[in-house]
C-alpha cells in the first residue's frame, strides 16, 4: 500500500500552515509521511489543541479548596462535594456535525460527553443541554430547515440519552437568525464518584499492556475534529462522512463494563476515544504518563476491510476506549468484556521512550514524540478589533406598544415559550432522583448513593453577548448563579462552552477575548471555578457568524431537602415580593427583539456586589423556610417572570399585581431586563418579616401583590391589564408544538 | 422474601428497581440475563430500559435470553412476575402476556407524570389499592401503545385482567388522557393466572416523597403483602 506523496496542496488540505509544517519537520527531524501528517492535522486542529483559544482560557480561575482534578488535567474536572463524594462534569459541543446531520450529530455529542465522565471513574447521573437554532416561526427562508434541525437534534439527544439510563433534566433552547444554518448543540453531563475512585488518563507503568475496548473501528467520522475546525459552507454536506454514527446500546454496555473494570484493581489508566480517536488517546495518555505508547493497528478490531493506517488512526468511530492495564491483570479485562459481549484486544504496550509509535503488522507507520504532538501545538493570539459599543436607546423613537398583546407575543416566542415539547421527549426521571422537573430555574437532582442534592443550570443570553460580549458573559455567570440561588443552592463550580466564529476575523477574536474575561471575572466573584469545557470556533455559515455564545453550565449543592425551591406559585393568598429594583433598562431586551425587531441598545448593567447580595439574601430566606417560590427575572423582564410563576406548576394560580407609580412607560415597566431581580412568593403572614429582612440587608424590595384568582392582573400607574390564565397558558405551553406542526 | 431484578444488556431501570425493592426491605439481587435459573426468588422483576438497544423490536431479542426459559417455568409455577415498561414489552414478546406494545401514536418518546386508574384489585399486585383509585406515576417510553385483537381485548375485559388505564385527573379514561394511543387506554394487564403483571408506567419512580409522588408504593406494598401471606402459609 503506497501512501500519497506530501505536497504543498496536501499540507494545505490538512489545514496545516507552512509555519506549522516547518515545526512538524523540526519535531520529527525529517518530513512526515502521510499518516503522520494526518495525525498532526487532527491533534493540532482547534478542536483538539485549542491553539487559538488556549492563551485566553488560561485566564479562567481553575483552583479552589474543592477542586480535586483541575481543568485541562484530565478529561473532566472533579469537585469535592463532601463526605468522600465528588462530582465530575463538563460541557461539550457538537455544533458542526449537528448542522450536517442533526440526529446523529446530537446523539454522538451526548455519547462523547458521557464517555468523558465515566473515563474519570464516575457514574454519569444526569445531563443538560443548551441548544440554539435559527427561527422556527415566521416566513424566513430557513424556517423549514431550522425546524428539521431542531426536531432532529432533540430526537437525537432523546435517542441516545434515553437508552443509556441518564436523565436529561434541564437546559435551554433559543432561536435567533444568527444560528441559521449553524445550530449550537452543547451537551453537559455530570457523574458521581468516591474520591478514591478518580481514574486517570495516563499511560503509567513501563511494560503495561494497552487494551482497545468497545466498538470496532470503521471509516465513520474520519477526521471529524479537523472538520469541526472549519467554517460551514455549501459544500459541507459532502463532509457527511465526517459525522459519526452513535450506538447508545453499545455505549451503555461499555459504560457498565468500564465501571465494573474500574472497580477492580486492574486499571493503570483509561482514556476515551473521542475527537481524533485512537490518535488522541494514545498520544495523550503517553504524554500525561511521561511515557511512550506503541500500538499495532493490525490488532485493532475493525468493522471494515482494507482500512489504511491513516484511516484507522483518524477514524472517530464512537463507543471506544483505550485502557492501560496493570501487567498480570489482563484476564480481568477479558472476563468483564466477554461478559458484556464487547470487542476487546490487546493492541500495544507502554514504553519508556516518549514516542507514540504506530505499527501495522509490525512495520512502523508513524513515530512521533508524544508530548510534542499532544501538548505543544502552536499557540496563537489573533488580532482583535473591538466592535463599537451599542448606541444608547432613544425611547422617544420607540412607538407605543399594546402591552397586553406584547406579553402574549413574548410568551409565544419559542425562546421564552415552555419547552415541554422538548423535555417530554427526554427521559428526565430515570435513576429516580429528579426532585425538580425541567422548567424551573434550575434542575435539582438527588444523588441517592451519596445522599446529596445537586442543582444545575445552563445559561447564556447571546443577545447580550452580541451587543456587549464582556457584559453579556458577566451576566451569563450571574444568571447561572442566580438560578441556583433560586433553587436553594450554593454554586460549586462552572463548566463553559465557548461558541464563536472564525478566530482569524479580528472582531470574532475580540468577542472571544471579551467573553472569556467576563466569564473569568464572574467565576471568581461567585466562587465557582471553571472545571473544564469546550471551545467551538468557526461557527459560521453562508448566512453569517453566530452571535457569540459562551454557554455557562453551573452546578450547586443544596444542603437540605427542605431548601429545594421551585419557581411557580404555590398557594392562593401568598404575598408576591420583588427583590431588587423595578428597573428600567430596555436595551438588548427580548421585548425589543420580539416586538420591534431590534437587536439594539446597551445591555443591562451588571453590578456584581448587588447581584451577590440579592442571591445571598434569597438563599438565606429560603434556608429560613420563608420562601414558597423564587424565580429570577430574565428574558422578557418582570411581566414574563410573573406569568411563568403563575403557570409553571401543575395547578395554575393567577396573581394580582400593583406596581404603583413607576415613572416609566408601561412597556418599560413590564419588560425591562434590569438585572439582580428575583420574584418571591411567601405566606402572607411572613410578608412583612421578609421585607424587613431584605431591608436590613440594604436591598430594595417591595410587595407586588397577591397570588390567586383566574387571571394575571398587573396595574401600573393606575392602568390595569388583565390576562386570563387559560389564555396565557395555552399561548405559552403550546407555542413550540404549534410551530413544529405548522 | 427474595426478589430478582433481571439485567438484560441495555436494561436501564434495573438499579432503580433494585433500590425501590430494597427500600421496602426486600432482599434483592441483580440476576444476569445469561444465568439460567431463578430458583429461590419469590418475585421476579423485568425492569425498564432498552434491552439489546430495542433493535429489531422492543423486547424481541431479550425473549431469547438464556434466563427466559427459567422465568417462564417460574411463572407457570405461580411465582410473581412484574414487567415494567421494557419488561412489559419483553413479557408480551415472550408470550407470557397477550398483545403487543407499538410505537406511540405521535411517534415521539414521552416522559411525564400522569394518572392511571386502578381497574381491578383482585390480584396480587394491587389488592391493597381501591378500584377506581387514581395513581400519579410517571411514564417514559417511545413504544407503549398497547394493541391486541378484538377477541383478546374482550377477554381481558371480561376476566378483569386490565389492571390500569390512563385517565385524566378526574378519573375519566378519555382519549385526551391517553399518552400513546393504547387500545382502550390500557396501561397495564395481567395474565389469566394473575401472577404476571406488565405495565408501562414506572412505579419505582413514584416511591420516594422527595420525587413528588408515592403513588407507586401501593404496587410494591401489594406484592409484599401477597408474598408475606404466601410465606406465612
Amino acid at each position: 500500500m503506497t501512501e500519497p506523496q506530501i505536497t504543498p496542496a496536501i499540507i494545505a488540505k490538512h489545514g496545516i500552515t507552512p509555519d506549522e509544517y516547518a515545526r512538524i519537520q523540526s519535531i520529527l527531524g525529517r518530513d512526515p509521511n502521510f499518516t503522520e501528517l494526518g495525525i498532526f492535522s487532527v491533534m493540532w486542529s482547534e478542536h483538539c489543541s485549542y491553539k487559538n483559544s488556549k492563551r485566553e482560557l488560561r485566564k479562567f480561575p481553575t483552583t479552589g479548596p474543592t477542586v480535586l482534578v483541575k481543568a485541562g488535567e484530565e478529561n473532566a474536572g472533579v469537585i469535592d462535594i463532601g463526605d468522600g463524594w465528588a462530582i465530575a462534569f463538563k460541557m461539550e459541543s457538537h455544533n458542526h456535525p449537528s448542522a450536517i446531520e442533526p440526529f446523529q450529530g446530537a446523539a454522538t455529542g451526548v455519547g462523547g460527553i458521557i464517555r468523558d465522565i465515566f473515563t474519570m471513574g464516575a457514574r454519569p447521573v444526569f445531563s443538560l443541554n443548551s441548544l440554539r437554532f435559527g427561527p422556527i416561526t415566521g416566513d424566513g427562508a430557513n424556517v423549514k430547515t431550522n425546524r428539521r434541525l431542531f426536531a432532529g437534534v432533540v430526537a437525537g439527544i432523546a435517542h441516545y440519552g434515553n437508552c443509556i439510563d441518564i436523565p436529561t433534566i434541564g437546559g435551554e433552547v433559543y432561536f435567533d437568525e444568527s444560528y441559521d444554518g449553524n445550530p449550537l448543540v452543547n451537551v453537559f453531563n455530570l457523574g458521581i464518584l468516591r474520591h478514591e475512585q478518580i481514574a486517570r488518563g495516563a499511560a503509567k507503568g513501563i511494560g503495561n499492556p494497552v487494551f482497545y475496548v468497545g466498538a470496532e473501528t470503521g471509516r465513520d467520522g474520519l477526521a471529524g475534529a479537523a472538520f469541526a475546525s472549519r467554517e460551514l459552507t455549501e459544500e459541507s454536506k459532502q463532509d457527511r462522512p465526517a459525522v459519526q454514527v452513535g450506538d447508545p446500546f453499545k455505549e451503555k454496555l461499555l459504560l457498565e463494563a468500564c465501571l465494573e473494570l474500574l472497580a477492580t484493581d486492574a486499571v493503570a489508566g483509561i482514556q476515551d476515544m473521542g475527537a481524533a480517536g485512537l490518535t488522541c488517546s494514545t498520544c495523550e495518555t503517553a504524554s500525561r504518563g511521561g511515557t511512550g505508547v506503541e500500538i499495532d493497528l493490525a490488532k485493532v478490531p475493525k468493522r471494515e476491510t482494507g482500512m489504511t493506517p491513516y484511516e484507522i488512526m483518524l477514524s472517530e468511530s464512537q463507543e471506544r476506549m483505550l485502557i492501560i492495564v496493570k501487567k498480570g491483570h489482563e484476564q480481568t479485562v477479558v472476563d468483564i468484556f466477554e461478559k458484556w459481549d464487547l470487542p476487546y484486544a490487546e493492541v500495544g504496550v507502554v514504553k519508556d521512550d516518549g514516542m507514540m509509535r504506530v505499527l501495522n503488522h509490525g512495520a512502523v507507520v508513524a513515530e512521533i514524540p508524544a508530548r510534542q504532538l499532544a501538548d505543544e501545538a502552536p499557540l496563537y493570539s489573533r488580532e482583535a478589533t473591538p466592535r463599537p459599543a451599542p448606541a444608547p436607546l432613544d425611547l422617544a423613537k420607540l412607538p407605543a406598544t399594546d402591552c397586553r398583546a406584547a406579553l402574549l407575543t413574548l410568551l409565544a416566542h419559542p425562546s421564552i415559550a415552555s419547552k415541554n415539547w422538548v423535555w417530554r421527549q427526554y427521559d428526565h426521571m430515570v435513576r429516580a432522583g429528579t426532585m425538580v422537573l425541567p422548567g424551573s430555574d434550575a434542575a435539582v437532582f438527588l444523588v441517592r448513593e451519596a445522599n446529596k442534592i445537586l442543582a444545575a443550570t445552563s445559561d447564556c443570553n447571546a443577545l447580550y453577548c452580541a451587543l456587549d460580549p464582556r457584559e453579556g458573559a458577566r451576566i451569563a455567570v450571574a444568571e447561572a448563579a442566580r438560578n441556583l440561588a433560586c433553587a436553594g443552592a450554593v454554586p460549586l463550580a462552572t463548566t463553559d462552552n465557548l461558541n464563536f466564529g472564525n478566530p482569524h476575523k479580528p472582531e470574532n477574536f475580540w468577542q472571544l477575548r471579551e467573553c472569556v474575561e467576563g466569564l473569568a471575572e464572574g467565576c471568581v466573584f461567585f466562587n465557582a471555578p471553571v472545571t473544564g469545557g469546550n471551545v467551538s470556533l468557526y461557527n459560521e455559515s453562508p448566512a453569517g457568524t453566530i452571535d457569540p455564545t459562551p454557554t455557562v453550565g453551573m452546578v450547586g449543592l443544596i444542603e437540605d431537602e427542605k431548601h429545594v425551591t421551585t419557581s411557580h406559585f404555590k398557594t392562593a393568598g401568598d404575598a408576591i415580593i420583588l427583590v431588587g429594583d423595578l428597573g428600567h433598562e430596555l436595551g438588548a431586551s427580548h421585548f425589543l427583539r420580539a416586538i420591534h425587531g431590534l437587536k439594539a441598545g446597551p445591555v443591562p448593567r451588571m453590578d456584581y456586589p448587588r447581584e451577590l447580595a440579592v442571591q445571598d439574601a434569597v438563599r438565606a430566606l429560603i434556608r429560613s423556610r420563608l420562601v414558597k417560590s423564587a424565580h429570577d427575572c430574565s428574558e422578557g423582564g418582570l411581566a414574563v417572570a410573573l406569568a411563568e410563576s403563575c403557570m409553571g406548576g401543575e395547578k395554575h394560580l393567577g396573581a394580582t399585581i400593583d406596581l404603583g407609580p413607576t415613572g416609566l412607560r408601561p412597556d418599560q415597566a413590564l419588560f425591562n431586563e434590569t438585572q439582580s431581580r428575583i420574584v418571591l412568593s411567601v405566606a402572607a403572614t411572613n410578608a412583612s418579616a421578609v421585607l424587613m429582612l431584605l431591608e436590613l440587608r440594604g436591598l430594595p424590595a417591595r410587595r407586588l401583590g397577591t397570588v390567586g384568582g383566574p387571571d394575571l392582573k398587573i396595574t401600573a400607574d393606575g392602568e390595569t391589564l388583565t390576562w386570563p390564565l387559560a389564555n396565557l397558558h395555552d399561548t405559552w405551553h403550546g407555542a413550540i408544538a404549534r410551530a413544529m406542526e405548522a | 422474601m427474595k426478589a430478582a431484578v433481571i439485567r438484560f444488556p441495555g436494561s436501564n431501570c434495573d438499579q432503580d428497581c433494585v433500590l425501590a425493592l430494597r427500600d421496602f426491605g426486600v432482599e434483592t439481587d441483580f440476576v444476569w440475563h445469561k444465568d439460567e435459573s431463578v430458583a429461590g426468588y419469590d418475585i421476579i422483576a423485568l425492569p425498564g430500559g432498552f434491552s439489546y438497544g430495542d433493535y429489531l423490536r422492543c423486547g424481541a431479542i431479550a425473549r431469547f435470553s438464556p434466563i427466559m426459559p427459567a422465568i417462564k417455568q417460574a411463572a407457570a409455577a405461580g411465582t410473581l412476575v412484574l414487567g415494567i415498561c421494557n419488561g412489559f414489552q419483553i413479557l408480551c414478546e415472550a408470550g407470557l402476556l397477550p398483545g403487543a406494545l407499538i410505537r406511540n401514536r405521535d411517534l415521539h418518546f414521552r416522559c411525564e407524570h400522569l394518572h392511571v386508574r386502578v381497574e381491578n384489585v383482585a390480584n396480587p399486585f394491587l389488592h391493597t389499592a381501591k378500584t377506581g383509585e387514581l395513581l400519579r406515576i410517571p411514564i417514559a417510553h417511545g413504544e407503549g401503545s398497547y394493541t391486541a385483537d378484538a377477541a383478546t381485548l374482550a377477554e381481558l375485559n371480561r376476566t378483569g385482567r386490565v389492571l390500569l388505564r390512563y385517565a385524566d385527573s378526574a378519573g375519566a379514561a378519555l382519549d385526551a388522557a391517553n399518552p400513546n394511543g393504547s387500545a382502550e387506554n390500557i396501561a397495564g394487564i395481567c395474565n389469566a393466572a394473575r401472577n404476571v403483571f406488565g405495565l408501562m408506567p414506572h412505579p419505582e419512580r413514584a416511591c420516594d416523597p422527595r420525587l413528588g409522588s408515592i403513588d407507586g408504593r401501593v404496587i410494591f406494598e401489594s406484592i409484599l403483602s401477597t408474598l408475606g401471606a404466601r410465606l406465612a402459609a
